[in-house]
């Protein structure tokens, strides 16, 4: 239990992705701009990354390992992972519209993103059993959640601060991004793996 | 050569499994719109400005479409036009829009209206608002913050100088965000075509109006004695113009000409073109 603790707050704080290892650069400066977008779009992460974990987890366990295919792990995850995302874009469109009105339009833009990407990878590099690759991704996705949701609301302070002409908007927001990520650099360290 | 051909297997069989389960999903997950409503949403204008009272143009589209209630009308910044394609396209008979302009019911550029302390915080008009009304002594009067510059979904606004802001009548499409917005209730939407605009919205007597601000209205009423069609009337010290009997009866407004601070002026195109910006922008320059 301890060690599945400790996994997901290492995954959530210390080797927060975007602030750490900066990966999801994209959507976590393009969908920050306000607070209830950047949380439908922390979920939408957080759950499209969970599944695709699951989904990876197998496919690398029964598929990659067993035929010695491991050099072909990046290549086969970019397709299952996108076409899982269509996939469950167009079930939650028909089964949860409500949902879908939500953050199903954030869906189709993490369908080739290096975030969602990078989490079944490092499970496959670390060689995760499912139950931690599941402990990693859930972590993973908060993580990323957080982040966006504190520069989200950062920025939507900013917008009313008098910023330099030549820094208005993503100038501004590079920098912020850059202080957010120096604040985390002090969580290194305190949980190592 | 064998992994060669294992790798080829693997990805083909893939590809053709997600290819095949992608294809079914399409198929069975398949949610029916009515195709009308992309048709709607096409001839709308996409400035989202709510103005037709839904969350947006996708969210009116589909309203029009779907409830035989909801007028094809609503869209404002579409005007007629537009009131006719969403007509035709949805079987409703379109009344006609009223076309309308934002105006700017204050003259008192930061030299003009005297103010009561110099505000330092947050560029915005509903934060400056909050601070004893604003930093003007007159309660009324345009803060000059640029909020409704700011939410202005067609770029139409721009903020001059003397801290009052501009309306371009070529790009103002009427929907009302700057009215919305605006924490002092200073913009009206006047309809295309009125004569006459009163630049001015205080309700404070006459000699005090005249002291917060050198071009206030104070509500004397020689303007509403001058036009001989009644359309002006006094309310609370300010003069209020009926638009519909300006522009139905009214053809030379003379009401303008006696107010002793100007404070109601003609409204004609020309008065905002290029020229006259200039000269506005000169009479408010700090």
């Amino acid at each position: 239990m301890g060690e599945y603790l400790t996994l997901f707050i290492s995954a959530v704080i210390v080797n927060n992705f975007v602030l750490t290892r900066f990966l999801g650069m994209c959507i976590f400066f393009g969908v920050s701009k306000n607070l209830n977008a950047s949380v439908g779009m922390g979920m939408a992460v957080t759950s499209v990354m969970t599944l695709s974990s699951i989904m990876a987890w197998l496919v690398y366990n029964f598929v990659l390992l067993p035929f010695n295919l491991t050099f072909l792990t990046t290549v086969v995850f970019v397709l299952l992972i996108a076409s899982f995302v269509q996939l469950l874009e167009m079930v939650i469109k028909k089964s949860a519209p409500a949902l879908y009105n939500m953050w199903g339009i954030y869906l189709l833009l993490i369908a080739t993103n290096c975030v969602v990407l990078g989490v079944p990878l490092l499970n496959a590099e670390s060689n995760y059993s499912l139950a931690k690759s599941i402990v990693h991704a859930i972590g993973s996705g908060a993580g990323f959640a957080l982040a966006i949701v504190l520069m989200a609301s950062l920025r939507e302070k900013l917008r009313l601060a008098d910023v330099p002409k030549a820094l208005e908007g993503l100038g501004v927001a590079f920098i912020l991004a850059g202080m957010l990520a120096l604040s985390f650099l002090g969580f290194s360290g305190m949980i190592s793996l | 050569m064998q992994t060669a051909l294992m790798v080829l297997l693997v990805m083909l069989l893939t590809g053709i499994f997600f290819g095949f389960v992608l294809a079914y999903a399409n198929k069975k997950f398949a949610v029916e719109i009515n195709p009308l409503i992309h048709l709607v949403e096409d001839a709308l204008p996409k400035g989202q400005c709510g103005a037709c009272g839904y969350a947006g143009c996708a969210a009116y589209a589909e309203a029009v479409v779907l409830n035989p209630d909801v007028p094809p009308n609503l869209c404002v910044p579409g005007k007629g036009p537009v009131a006719d394609i969403v007509g035709e396209l949805t079987g409703k008979a379109a009344p006609a829009v009223e076309p309308r302009v934002a105006h700017i019911k204050c003259a008192g550029s930061a030299e003009k209206a005297i103010a009561k302390y110099r505000y330092a915080g947050v560029e915005d008009c509903v934060a400056a608002n909050l601070l004893q009304g604003g930093q003007k002594n007159c309660l009324y009067g345009c803060l000059g913050f640029g909020t409704c510059v700011k939410n202005c979904p067609f770029s139409a606004m721009t903020l001059l100088p003397g801290g009052l802001p501009f309306v371009d009548p070529e790009k103002c499409t009427g929907c009302g965000k700057c009215e919305t917005v605006c924490p002092k209730n200073a913009i009206e939407m006047l309809p295309v075509g009125a004569k006459v605009g009163v630049n001015c919205n205080s309700k404070d007597k006459g000699a005090v109006a005249k002291k917060n601000c050198s071009v206030a209205c104070l509500g004397c009423g020689i303007c509403a004695k001058n036009c001989q069609y009644g359309a002006i009337k006094m309310d609370k010290n300010l003069a209020v113009v009926d638009p519909k009997i300006c522009i139905a009866e009214c053809t030379n407004p003379t009401c303008f000409a006696k107010c002793p601070t100007r404070a109601i002026e003609p409204v004609v195109k020309d008065h905002f073109s290029a020229g006259k910006v200039a000269n506005v922008a000169g009479n408010v320059a700090v």
